[in-house]
């Protein structure tokens, strides 16, 4: 447990600018494009005296419905700016991803690590769980800190115009947010596998440029399945092949992978339209899917080939 | 038998060359022995095999474990820097220590930081900024703070100054050997390092061609230093190898009794570059 720890850390340390510096400059630029915006209305409104018509004077007509209406809307406005991050986190995964087994066979920093008593499959272990735990969990928290500030902001300007902080705080629900965009994690981490097994094992694999071989096998599979399909072969479907073969070996790393595996039937429990989307009973039902299931053991399977390649891999 | 090393009948083939050819060499406790050959002799497949970090055919027992199969225990016992400069380009000096020694069970911190503390290094210092020299300084400081019964050096020196090279070697024996420990290096250099050798290993062509302790070394072989009328009977002495200097020619013999040898002159023990020459005579021919 010390060692992967260790190892976790030592993760950390190598991709702090991914997993911690990234996120932190989305939400930064998030949240300056934010205060720029508001400005620049601000300003135009001012120069265009709206506000002395009073129009834009909530105080006149708040009733329950508007702050409503306002806690919806800042229950959106924190919801895009985790997803910003999140998907931009999507994009560090993967490519930390393709790194992780390859980068240092590459400057031969692999003779280090490989002269300390660890376990291959520690080592695998650490990096898998850094992209489907870690990396998602400080982005998730990471874009609710964001969150919350957009939403102050949002907040402070609209008491300006006479709406009230507390009430449109009030009827927002951040604790429910993070709470259910934290719970999805888990749920996320087992649907990412065959993305995270693939392309670990890709990087594993490779002698060099990981990242072609791990597009151009799928793709090139894909195409070989259309192509045998237009020749006559019975029983082949290049579009079925590629949304469940394809798409989940390449794209799984994307925030809300488990969505086509979600029962239909299952509607979110109550609240709007963002909630029943976000709700965990209705998206934990995708474990009852067999496909997803077998996905994660497929994904699985990989890492525990690319385990072995990092054993047995000889480069020489 | 306190043999650290032990293989018998090792071979290792890649795809068109045969790396190692039948290898089977003994290395006892507290010896520090030269693994010395050619490019692409089979030196560093030697050494990937006794880590752990190749397949190979044979056996092969290192401090009593298999490597192929008991890799992980092994590295606790074992140590090794192959080849310069690959630590991680991005990590910091305090970041090195503080994952060795929490991964590590025999790492003495405080021995580390005392190595560090004779060098310029500082805790902040990324890998990246630092000169070869100072990554070796690192790397060799991390090692020596590892109560490891083995250490493999290959070529742990190449590309460094003179100044960075002496003083690995002299840190290496002053402040690490010891009779509990066993180091095999392979190293090009082999005028600084043939002072401290305790055994010698010539490999060629996936063979070793010459494995004898530098006593032994020395009873054997002999340089003598001949005049040019005493040149004919000493090649009647079938002698490995033949140079001139100032008009007197040097003789390299191997094994013949040195009452015999003090008659044609002066007799030294060669160096071991000279020996090494001799013996790989023809090897890119």
């Amino acid at each position: 447990m010390k060692t992967l720890y260790w190892l976790a850390k030592r993760e950390f340390w190598e991709h702090r600018g991914g997993f911690f510096w990234a996120p932190i400059i989305t939400g930064g630029i998030f949240l300056l494009m934010t205060v720029l915006t508001i400005t620049a209305l601000e300003v135009f409104g001012l120069h265009n005296n709206v506000f002395h018509t009073g129009d834009w004077d909530f105080s006149n007509h708040v009733d329950t419905g508007a702050t409503k209406d306002f806690g919806k809307f800042l229950d959106y406005m924190m919801c895009s700016s985790v997803v910003a991050i999140v998907g931009i986190m999507a994009i560090v995964i993967f490519f930390y991803c393709l790194g992780s087994l390859y980068d240092d066979r590459k400057d031969k920093s692999i003779l280090f690590w490989q002269s300390l008593p660890i376990a291959n499959w520690k080592t695998v272990t650490s990096k898998v769980a850094s992209a489907i735990f870690i990396a998602p969990a400080i982005a998730a928290v990471l874009g609710a800190i964001t969150g919350i500030a957009l939403v102050l902001i949002a907040a402070c300007v609209a008491s300006f115009h006479g709406l009230s902080i507390s009430a449109g705080l009030a009827d927002a629900h951040p604790v429910r947010l993070v709470t259910n965009i934290i719970g999805l994690i888990p749920l996320y981490a087992l649907c990412a596998l065959p993305t995270i097994g693939w392309l670990m094992l890709c990087s594993a694999w490779a002698r060099s440029k990981p990242f072609l071989w791990a597009f151009i096998i799928p793709l090139a599979t894909t195409f070989a399945v259309w192509w045998l399909h237009l020749l006559g072969m019975p029983g082949l479907d290049a579009q079925w092949f590629f949304s469940h073969i394809t798409a989940r070996v390449l794209f799984a790393v994307t925030p809300g992978n488990w969505t086509p595996f979600v029962d239909p039937i299952h509607t979110g429990s109550q609240g709007d339209e963002m909630f029943q989307h976000l709700d965990l009973l209705r998206n934990y039902s995708a474990l009852a899917s067999g496909e997803m299931w077998l996905g994660a053991a497929t994904g699985v399977a990989m890492l525990a080939g690319a385990t072995w390649l990092r054993r047995w891999r000889d480069d020489s | 038998m306190n043999a650290v090393v032990t293989a018998k009948d090792v071979s290792k083939r890649y795809k068109n060359t045969l790396a190692l050819d039948n290898v089977s060499f003994q290395i006892p406790a507290g010896r520090i022995v030269g693994l010395i050959g050619p490019n692409g002799a089979g030196k560093t497949t030697a050494l990937k095999a006794v880590l752990g970090l190749t397949d190979f055919q044979g056996q092969l027992n290192v401090l009593g474990l298999d490597p192929r199969t008991q890799r992980d225990r092994l590295m606790e016992e074992v140590c090794f820097i192959a080849d310069v400069a690959v630590l991680p380009r991005w990590i910091r000096v305090s970041e090195a220590i503080d994952f060795v020694a929490n991964i590590h069970p025999r790492f003495n911190r405080a021995k580390c930081e005392s190595f560090l503390a004779r060098t310029k290094l500082t805790p902040g210092q990324r890998v990246r900024q630092m000169s070869k020299g100072m990554i070796v300084q690192l790397h060799l400081a991390l090692v020596m703070a590892i109560d490891a019964k083995l250490l493999v050096l290959d070529e742990p020196t190449l590309g460094l100054d003179i100044l960075y090279r002496k003083q690995f070697y002299q840190n290496l024996l002053e402040d690490y050997f010891d009779e509990n420990k066993t180091i095999i290096v392979t190293t090009h250099q082999v005028e600084e390092i043939e002072h401290i050798l305790t055994d010698l290993m010539f490999i060629r062509d996936g063979r070793i061609v010459l494995n004898t302790d530098m006593d032994a070394m020395g009873e054997r072989f002999a340089e003598v230093m001949v005049s040019a009328d005493m040149a004919a009977t000493a090649r009647q002495l079938k002698p490995l190898d033949e140079r001139q200097v100032f008009g007197k020619s040097i003789f390299l013999f191997d094994g013949v009794d040195q009452a015999q040898l003090k008659a044609l002159g002066e007799i030294r023990r060669p160096s071991v570059s000279d020996l090494f020459v001799a013996t790989m005579k023809g090897t890119y021919a």
